[in-house]
C-alpha cells in the first residue's frame, strides 16, 4: 500500500508542468519597490509605506467588502481636522489653486505651496474647457447643493479626506496628506460653494 | 456617395477605439511627419561606433539577445531574460550592460545622467533611437518563456495595481478606464492589448512636449513622479517588470518606431 501510494507520487511528480510562475503577492511586491525605489527631494521612502485604505484597496482591486469599507471610512472620517466657523475662504485664491497642477513631486521646491490639481479631473468652470474626465463634472456644484454648512462640511472634508466617504476613491487626501493647506481648502471651498464663484455661472 | 461613406466607416472602424473620437489624431500624424526622430538615430549611431570608456572599444559587439553586433530586430523581441546577467533586461538596461562590461565604464559614470532635456539630450536617449529604429517592420515577441520572464510579467501586471504614492494612486487610477482624460490628454487603458500595442510600438520616441526624445525607463519614472513616490531606480527589476508587463500586452503588434508622441 505504501509503496503503491510512493510509486504514485513518483509518477505524479515526473508529470508535473515546468515551473508555473505565480502572481507574487502584495507582501513580495511591497519587498520588491522597498528595494528598487530611493528618496529623492521632498519624496521620501515613507511615501511606500501603504496604510490601511492603500492596503485593502490594493488587495481587493478597488471593491472592498462593504462592512469593512464603512468601518475604514468612518476611520478616515475621524482623522479631518475642521476649523472653526466658515468654511468658505475666497474663491479667487481657490480658482489658481483648482487650476495649477504643482506641488509634491520630488522636484519640486517643498517650500513653495501646492496646488489642488483639481482641473486634472474635474470639470469646473465653464470658462476652463481644458478639464479632465477622471472625476465627475463640478460644474456648478453649488448651485443645486446649496452653500450652509452641513454642504462646506462635505466639500471641506471630501478635500481633506476623499477616502472617508469612498474608501478606494481616485481623489488624493489632500489634508490628511499635508497637500494642502488649512487655508488651501477653505479658499477651494468657496470655489466650488460661492454663488460668484464661475463655478456657479 | 455610399460608397465613401462605406470607406469612411471602414477607417474608423480599423482605427484603435481608443483614437476613434481622438480630436489629436490628426495632430499627431502630422508631427510625426516632421519628426527629427531620424537626426536622433544618426547621432545615436555614431555614439554606437564610438570607442571610449577605459577599454576604448565601441558597442559595436554588443549583444542584445540576437548575438553580439546583431541589432536588426533586437528592440523588438526586448524585455527578455539573459542568461549571462541571469535577469530580465529591456533595450536600455541591456545597453548600459554593454557599456560597463565592454567599454569597462562604471555604471555611476555610464548613468550619470541617464535623462536629457531639449538642449542636451542623453547619450542614453541617442542609443536607443540608433537601436530601435534597427527593428522597424518587426513583430514585437518579448520573452515569455523562461521562469525569470513571467516572473517579470507577473510582477509588472501585479505593479500596475498597486495604489501608492502620497496621493495614493496606481497605475489604473489613469490608464484602467476606457475614454478618460487628464486635463486634454487621452488616456490610454495599458492593460489593453488594443491601446498597448500602437503605444508600445512607438516607443522610445521624440515628445513634442518635452521638445527632445524620451526612452520607456524615463516614461516610467515620470509616471511615479506624478505619483508623489520616490523614484524608481533606472534599470531596476521593478522598472524592467513594468516595461515587460506593456510589452508583453502589446506583443504581436509590429515596431514602427522611434515615434513622436504628443
Amino acid at each position: 500500500m505504501t509503496k503503491n501510494w510512493m510509486l504514485g507520487a513518483g509518477l505524479a511528480l515526473l508529470v508535473v508542468p515546468p515551473l508555473a510562475v505565480a502572481e507574487p503577492s502584495d507582501r513580495e511586491v511591497q519587498q520588491v519597490m522597498k528595494r528598487d525605489f530611493r528618496a529623492k527631494g521632498q519624496a521620501g521612502m515613507d511615501r511606500l509605506q501603504q496604510d490601511g485604505a492603500q492596503r485593502i484597496c490594493t488587495a481587493t482591486d478597488n471593491k472592498p467588502p462593504a462592512a469593512l469599507a464603512k468601518q475604514m471610512e468612518a476611520d478616515q472620517l475621524k482623522s479631518i481636522v475642521y476649523p472653526s466657523g466658515s468654511l468658505m475662504g475666497d474663491w479667487k485664491s481657490g480658482a489658481k489653486i483648482a487650476w495649477g497642477g504643482r506641488g509634491m513631486q520630488w522636484h519640486e521646491d517643498p517650500k513653495k505651496p501646492a496646488d489642488g490639481g483639481c482641473y486634472n479631473c474635474h470639470e469646473m468652470s465653464p470658462q476652463r474647457t481644458s478639464a479632465g474626465t477622471i472625476g465627475p463634472s463640478l460644474r456648478g456644484f453649488g448651485k443645486t447643493r446649496g452653500n450652509g454648512m452641513e454642504m462646506q462640511r462635505y466639500v471641506y472634508g471630501k478635500i481633506y479626506n476623499a477616502k472617508a466617504y469612498n474608501l478606494c476613491s481616485e481623489m488624493p487626501r489632500f489634508g490628511h496628506t499635508g497637500s494642502l493647506t488649512e487655508q488651501q481648502m477653505k479658499d477651494l471651498t468657496a470655489y466650488l460653494l460661492d454663488p460668484t464663484s464661475p463655478v456657479n455661472q | 456617395m455610399r460608397a465613401i461613406i462605406g470607406s469612411a466607416a471602414l477607417a474608423l472602424a480599423m482605427a484603435p477605439a481608443w483614437a476613434q473620437e481622438s480630436q489629436f489624431a490628426d495632430y499627431q500624424k502630422r508631427t510625426a511627419e516632421a519628426s527629427p526622430v531620424e537626426l536622433f538615430e544618426l547621432i545615436g549611431e555614431d555614439l554606437w561606433k564610438k570607442k571610449q570608456g577605459p577599454n576604448n572599444v565601441s558597442l559595436e559587439r554588443c549583444d542584445l539577445g540576437k548575438g553580439p553586433g546583431v541589432l536588426k530586430g533586437a528592440h523588438a523581441a526586448l524585455p527578455r531574460y539573459f542568461k549571462d546577467t541571469d535577469r530580465v533586461m529591456d533595450t536600455e538596461t541591456r545597453i548600459l550592460h554593454c557599456m560597463m562590461t565592454l567599454q569597462g565604464r562604471s555604471r555611476e559614470e555610464a548613468l550619470k545622467r541617464p535623462f536629457g532635456d531639449a538642449s542636451q539630450p542623453s547619450e542614453m536617449e541617442y542609443l536607443s533611437a540608433y537601436v530601435a529604429g534597427h527593428s522597424r517592420g518587426f513583430k514585437m515577441t518579448p520573452g515569455t518563456k523562461h521562469p525569470k520572464e513571467k516572473a517579470a510579467y507577473e510582477l509588472g501586471k501585479k505593479l500596475f495595481t498597486v495604489r501608492t504614492g502620497l496621493w495614493d494612486f496606481s497605475c489604473t487610477s489613469c490608464h484602467g478606464t476606457e475614454g478618460k482624460r487628464i486635463r486634454m490628454s487621452e488616456l490610454p487603458v495599458l492593460s489593453d492589448p488594443k491601446a498597448a500595442r500602437p503605444l508600445m510600438a512607438t516607443w522610445p520616441a521624440y515628445r513634442v512636449s518635452n521638445s527632445t526624445f524620451k526612452t520607456m525607463q524615463w516614461r516610467i519614472n515620470n509616471c511615479y513622479r506624478q505619483m508623489r513616490t520616490p523614484e524608481p531606480v533606472w534599470g531596476s527589476e521593478t522598472v524592467n517588470a513594468m516595461n515587460m508587463f506593456l510589452t508583453v500586452t502589446a506583443q504581436g503588434a509590429t515596431y514602427r518606431g522611434p515615434g513622436t508622441k504628443r
